[in-house]
């Protein structure tokens, strides 16, 4: 079953086409990464599919909704992971989870008790009421992607979510998605780390606003004849004009 | 509304974290009615004179104890070189010279009149205008005196005299500070209400957790109402801070009810928070925020009638006072503190402030795209 | 130095691609002028006022007619009772209201006496005297005209001569407070938060890291602004002097190095705030509360120091913008020469100085 249908989508700004005529769809479950050099388009794509962007052409379908005229209805059941990991600095462990829970709807039962589970599940129990910007750059990730499951959306968006981090916290990350989507939940991230792409269910590989490639990585690494997911990469980012961003 | 409440304690929790914006509220009212009623005094005293007397004469020195009695002016120097005066009036160390010519009392006994000179640093209008008044009418005064000396009483025919005599209603003691409180009040509301949310919006923007917002599925007036009402509330205890200070330093109390007062300002803090709004929404950074708050506010502060009367402005100054809030606020301010008008005199300024609010309001809601 | 180059340039950029603020920051001085030039003044006239005639014969009708004449007054209201007087002040509609009493004509030309009453709105003293002061004039006008020119004997005249500002404009005043505003907004806000942007943006570590000298990496930022605040001098001069008649008596080039010295004054207070700030509504709070409030509080530029209690006098001395003032003053208005004003320019010197030390130390410290 498909959470996620693209059909021909486009984002122009101005004569500068940021995505080109891609399509592509998610299943249910699924880890999808989307990957690609900085400025080939990935978060333009994500951002367009939370409705934080207007697509320029296309038919696109997140959970069953239509992105263009049931944008409200599709934010109640995705969440969201920012490049800057977007929790408020300025509040604690605690009052941000009971902000985000009560944002989609939450009771104050339920809040606490995932508050209570979160904590736990992080090891942070004695950081509940530490202010964010004290915590660590790892730890703020985890509790990023925990926050954005509060509410246990269908899919969860995350974009570069282990920008900066190590490469042990990343491989705890990474089993946080791991868990996740065993429950059932999809997961669509986007990053530029190519070993991470071994990680995820199937990847796609945006190069100068198109799709150059889609598979499982598998596949991929057999089509290109190579060892590795950068090996892909590679291959073909040797065709690609845009830079970085 | 349970998602207006979650939102609501997050940027209480904030704000009141926020030190920057505490401070603001604290001690801004406290160094602003402190010092400023006290620096802001236009009153005219102690006007620097410098007398150039050629004459010398009984009466000559007569009259410059006359004007030196007067606390108005104060005597710089006694001199007998013009030159000399004007030095002192270059070094601003007199702003007033009075030249008595040669045989000025025998000219006005043997001539029936004599003419004297004043030459007045006219850089401060007002200063000029009200000293060169004061020393007219002591001479004035002397002038009388010095007839009625000269002359018998019977002989000479009464003139018709016509008493003018002026009556200062609201500020008895003619305190500059009366006049300046309520202005300044006004412009502590209107910082907090269009400054501080503007900024705050656009800090919001600049650091990236505005997206965390506009992925959700808050709706827009949520957030809107989220960002106001804590501005709200800090605006309006802005106000009671400063009138706290108001009547602790100064003793001023309102005239009119207090109440009014918070009701009028309760609905102008809608319209300016609305402009704050308006604000965060063309501005992609704070820098841009606060160059253009400022900038706005400027201009309506000016033009709002602070300083200067709106009626000596030229025609298109005064119609863009109807679209000035500062400038209602400053009008509803002075007229109930210090006059006692009551929510009836201000029915007018009310309504047109609430359509303000309503107006700028809808444009930000409008103009604020959770997808762009 | 050609790295040095380098770094102004992309500040240059950084400030060129914000064309909202570039477009404030080269608006506000013309708006400013044009404000303070054209729509602020002193002058009191078209006053609202009211008249109670309680008499209503030719006597007081012929004064009326006279107050309603002068450009100064502007008749709005005829009251037919005291109570109706507080009313109308309440409401904010007039200044002042001109009360006759009964039998006014009567009293004048049997008794030789009659008094006129001016219930001011005290409210702005100033205006209130000076109000006071014109009706006052005008009524005696007609009193001296009542019974044809007889010159009364032993007269003293005195004739008046304004020096520096013969027709009492207001904007001589302002204009250098003008040019003290846009300085301090250009060079001391602006400067200090695009500093402590890059602090809090982090991207201050990574310039920091680069081969650069840290005080050139601060110095190349103030250039830019340095550069707007000459066209802002400029430009406010030349705004002056064309569309204000403001005339510049003293000696030009003089007077625009001191501006020139005044904004480098300036430039090192932002550096300070900046050193100090953490965020950027921390400078900006700094900006507005410890530099902009002040001068425009304790300067000299709106409120005559001299008027102010001791305390605060010696408070204003510690404010540039003051010292700015009296040079400006000098210079523009009076048209005096560096004989006047090196000591104020040794002051401003010598506060640039400090300032910049202790800046230089913060940073220092700040980065070890």
């Amino acid at each position: 079953m498909n959470v996620i249908t693209v059909q021909s989508l486009t984002k122009q700004f101005g004569s500068f086409t940021a995505v080109d005529n891609i399509s592509f769809d998610v299943k249910k479950g699924e880890i999808f990464g989307f990957l690609g050099a900085n400025g080939a388009g990935k978060t333009t794509v994500m951002r367009m599919l939370c409705g934080l962007s207007f697509p320029t052409r296309g038919e696109v379908t997140v959970a069953g909704f239509d992105l263009f005229t049931e944008a409200e209805k599709i934010k109640k059941t995705i969440g969201y992971m920012s490049q800057k990991f977007s929790l408020y600095e300025d509040l604690t462990v605690k009052e941000n989870i009971r902000f985000y829970g009560g944002i989609y709807g939450l009771t104050d039962i339920q809040i606490k008790s995932k508050t209570d589970f979160m904590l736990q599940d992080l090891s942070i129990n004695d950081k509940a009421d530490t202010l964010v910007k004290s915590l660590p750059l790892g730890w703020r990730q985890k509790l990023s992607f925990s926050v954005a499951m509060v509410h246990e959306p269908q899919i969860v968006f995350l974009d570069e979510p282990t920008s900066g981090v190590d490469p042990v916290t990343r491989r705890e990350f990474f089993s946080m998605i791991y868990e996740a989507a065993h429950t059932g939940t999809t997961v669509f991230l986007t990053t530029h780390y190519m070993d991470e792409a071994e990680y995820c269910h199937r990847v796609s590989i945006m190069v100068d606003g198109r799709i150059d490639a889609l598979g499982t990585p598998t596949v991929l690494k057999e089509q290109f004849s190579v060892s590795d997911m950068e090996g892909v990469f590679l291959k073909l980012a040797r065709g690609a004009k845009r830079g970085d961003d | 509304m349970r998602v207006l409440k979650i939102l609501l304690e997050k940027e209480f929790r904030q704000v009141l974290r926020n030190p920057a914006i505490l401070r603001i509220i604290f001690m801004m009212p406290a160094i602003q009615l402190l010092i400023m009623p006290l620096a802001a005094d236009y009153e005219v005293k102690n006007v620097k004179l410098c007398v150039v007397d050629f004459d010398r004469s009984a009466y000559s020195r007569e009259l410059v104890n006359k004007i030196t009695a007067t606390s108005y002016f104060q005597l710089v120097d006694y001199t007998d070189s013009y030159n000399k005066a004007l030095t002192y009036v270059e070094n601003d160390q007199a702003d007033l010279v009075l030249q008595i010519p040669a045989k000025f009392e025998r000219q006005l006994i043997k001539e029936d009149k004599a003419t004297l000179f004043m030459a007045l640093n006219a850089i401060n209008g007002v200063k000029a205008n009200l000293g060169s008044a004061y020393l007219r009418t002591i001479i004035g005064d002397y002038n009388r005196e010095v007839r009625t000396e000269w002359l018998q009483i019977p002989r000479f025919n009464p003139q018709p005299v016509i008493e003018v005599a002026a009556i200062n209603w609201f500020n008895p003691y003619m305190n500059y500070r009366i006049f300046m409180v309520p202005g300044i009040l006004v412009i502590l509301v209107t910082m907090v209400g269009a400054f501080l949310s503007a900024l705050n919006i656009v800090k919001e923007k600049e650091v990236g957790t505005i997206e965390q917002i506009n992925v959700t599925p808050i709706k827009k007036y949520q957030f809107i109402l989220g960002k106001l009402i804590p501005f709200w509330v800090l605006g309006l205890l802005t106000l009671t801070i400063g009138l706290a200070i108001s009547y602790l330093v100064y003793d001023i109390a309102p005239v009119g009810n207090i109440f009014t007062i918070y009701f009028f300002a309760g609905v102008y803090l809608l319209a300016v928070l609305g402009l704050g709004l308006l604000v965060s929404t063309v501005s992609a950074t704070q820098q841009q925020a606060m160059l253009l708050s400022f900038f706005m506010m400027t201009i309506f502060i000016l033009l709002g009638g602070l300083y200067t009367s709106i009626e000596s402005m030229p025609e298109w100054a005064q119609a863009f006072t109807k679209v000035n809030p500062v400038a209602y606020f400053i009008d509803v301010m002075r007229m109930v503190m210090l006059k006692g008008s009551t929510l009836w005199d201000i029915r007018f300024h009310l309504l047109t402030i609430f359509v303000f609010g309503i107006v700028l309001n809808s444009l930000a809601v409008w103009n604020y795209k959770k997808r762009s | 130095m050609k790295q040095f180059i380098i770094f102004i340039r992309k500040e240059f950029f950084h400030l060129w691609r914000d064309k909202k603020t570039v477009f404030i920051l080269f608006g506000m001085p013309l708006v400013l002028i044009l404000i303070f030039g054209f729509a602020l003044t002193n002058e009191v006239k078209n006053t609202r006022i009211a008249i109670l005639d309680n008499s209503k014969d030719e006597t007081t009708g012929t004064i009326i007619r006279q107050i309603n004449a002068s450009r100064y007054f502007d008749i709005v209201r005829n009251i037919k009772s005291d109570r109706e007087l507080e009313g109308a002040f309440r409401e904010g509609k007039i200044k002042m209201a001109v009360v006759f009493p009964m039998q006014f004509q009567y009293s004048l030309l049997h008794t030789n006496k009659a008094a006129v009453q001016l219930v001011m709105d005290a409210t702005d003293p100033n205006v209130a005297n000076i109000l006071a002061n014109y009706t006052t004039a005008i009524i005696v006008d007609y009193q001296s005209s009542m019974k044809g020119h007889q010159n009364l004997p032993y007269t003293i005249n005195t004739e008046l001569r304004m020096l520096y500002n013969p027709q009492m404009k207001g904007s001589y005043n302002f204009v250098p407070g003008v040019m003290a505003i846009v300085l301090m907004l250009v060079c001391a806000m602006m400067t200090s938060i695009s500093i402590v942007r890059e602090k809090e943006m982090g991207t201050m570590e990574v310039i920091l890291v680069s081969p650069i000298v840290p005080v050139r990496l601060v110095i190349a930022k103030m250039v830019p602004y340095f550069l707007l605040s000459a066209v802002n001098i400029v430009s406010i001069l030349m705004l002056s002097f064309y569309v204000l008649e403001v005339p510049i008596q003293g000696n030009l080039a003089l007077l625009v190095a001191e501006c020139l010295f005044f904004a480098i004054t300036v430039l090192a207070l932002g550096l300070l705030i900046s050193s100090v700030a953490d965020s950027q509504q921390t400078a900006m709070l700094i900006s507005i509360m410890g530099l902009f409030l002040p001068t425009i509080m304790l300067s000299g530029f709106f409120f005559p120091v001299e008027n102010m209690p001791v305390p605060l006098q010696i408070l204003s001395n510690l404010v540039p913008a003051k010292w700015f003032y009296y040079i400006v003053e000098d210079i523009m208005i009076k048209g005096l020469g560096v004989a006047y004003v090196w000591k104020e320019t040794l002051i401003l010197a010598g506060m640039t100085f400090f300032f910049m030390v202790i800046s230089i130390r913060k940073f220092k410290t700040r980065l070890e």
